[in-house]
């Protein structure tokens, strides 16, 4: 062997472990559709086996109705492709707003009508129409800018841990992703699709919902939907997310 | 010597507000005497092992010679973990895990201090009693390979 090739040998060896330091130091993530079992992600996928169409397809519905709809100002839904994947996203007046406190607060000021409230039918059914037109799409949410203290209040929230169980977000869904709670595979806690319907609620829920279940699953205290520190917390899980598909309308156990 | 002196101190310290909690001395990597002085049974520790309200140890451990379905494997298997631990250590880590490694990731099962925001409805109260706890390292202990 001449020096050269063993220079070169040495040189790739070395990028070989500077690659596999890289994987190892950052926690991998995947998308939340890698952790279902394969029947739960062929029924994600077929909108005939996706119970949560029914919201998506009356979300459509309240799209178009009323003299002042959405469809009014914003045209088609179509027009609502690649939003989802923005939110939460800090708006003019300095407030985070995830996509259910965006749609309310239209509801409010542009369309005079009174809000629909979190996890009412008709918001989440909107939320999941809206959501629809990005599915599959990246996740692309701002962190800088306004948006940097609520990123940075989000990521203490997930790092701290609470509960009588003393656990914080990352514990598991950081290091043990893949790995199972009795019979339930562990992902990597993205909320990329939500609002989703859950076998467990046998319904379509937020992400604030599931947070208040893991809150309980901690044994913390659970805070109120749309609160300033779950929505903080979303923040920071599409901080995590970002390059991720959105796979809302989801489908979860 | 000094971890159990500083263990002391701190207990001392967080006595007031710890009122379900019983006092215990932290030696090496173990709480060597029973808590409270009782005296645990190790049927009853199993039940309190497979309890899916309280203790609930199998969401994450897997237990030897059931037919329990569906154990979790986040944390090692407890078949064989009477041989590889003192009851003292079994005990210290049912306790509170992360008085041996502070990034254990496995919850205090008799702790009521240091908590963050925790559930009104557990607030001041330690995940089991003095007694389970003898209960499951008497269940544990038992555990040969």
């Amino acid at each position: 062997m001449t020096a050269g090739r063993r220079t070169t040998r040495a040189l790739l060896l070395a990028l070989l472990w500077l690659a596999v330091g890289l994987l190892a130091g950052a926690a991998e993530i995947r998308p939340t559709r890698d952790y279902l079992s394969p029947e739960l992600r062929r029924a994600q996928d077929d909108p005939s086996r996706h119970p949560g169409w029914l919201w998506v397809e009356e979300g459509e519905t309240l799209w178009q109705d009323g003299e002042r709809s959405c469809q009014s100002c914003h045209g088609e839904i179509g027009t609502m492709s690649g939003v989802a994947a923005r939110y939460p996203a800090v708006a003019g007046d300095g407030a985070l707003l995830n996509l259910e406190g965006r749609i309310d607060r239209c509801r409010t000021q542009h369309q005079g009508q009174p809000a629909f409230g979190y996890e009412s039918e008709p918001l989440l059914a909107l939320t999941a129409a809206v959501a629809l037109r990005s599915r599959g799409m990246p996740v692309n949410v701002v962190t800088e800018g306004p948006a940097a203290p609520f990123l940075e209040e989000g990521r203490r929230f997930y790092e701290t841990r609470q509960g009588q169980l003393n656990l914080a977000c990352g514990q598991c869904h950081d290091d043990k992703a893949g790995q199972h709670l009795r019979g339930d595979v562990i992902s990597n806690g993205i909320g990329t699709g939500y609002p989703a319907y859950r076998l467990d609620w046998n319904t379509l829920g937020s992400l604030h919902r599931r947070l208040r279940a893991c809150s309980l699953g901690v044994r913390a205290e659970q805070l109120p939907l749309g609160s300033a520190e779950y929505l903080a917390l979303e923040l920071f899980l599409a901080s995590r997310a970002k390059g991720q598909p959105i796979e809302a309308p989801g489908l979860r156990r | 010597m000094r971890g159990a002196v500083v263990a002391l101190i701190a207990l001392l310290a967080a006595a007031p507000a710890s009122g379900r909690v019983a006092p215990f001395v932290v030696q090496e990597d173990a709480i060597a005497a029973p808590l409270d002085g009782l005296a645990g049974d190790p049927v009853r520790g199993e039940a309190v092992t497979r309890n899916r309200e309280t203790a609930n140890c199998l969401i994450c451990h897997a237990i030897p010679g059931t037919t329990e379905r569906f154990m979790g494997d986040i944390g090692p298997p407890l078949a064989g973990v009477g041989s590889r631990l003192a009851p003292g250590q079994i005990r210290l880590r049912v306790v509170d895990p992360t008085l041996v490694n502070p990034e254990a990731i496995m919850p205090p099962y008799y702790r009521t201090e240091g908590l963050l925001r925790v559930d009104p409805r557990y607030r001041g109260q330690p995940v089991l009693t003095a007694q389970e706890v003898e209960d499951v390292v008497a269940y544990l202990a038992g555990l040969k390979e």
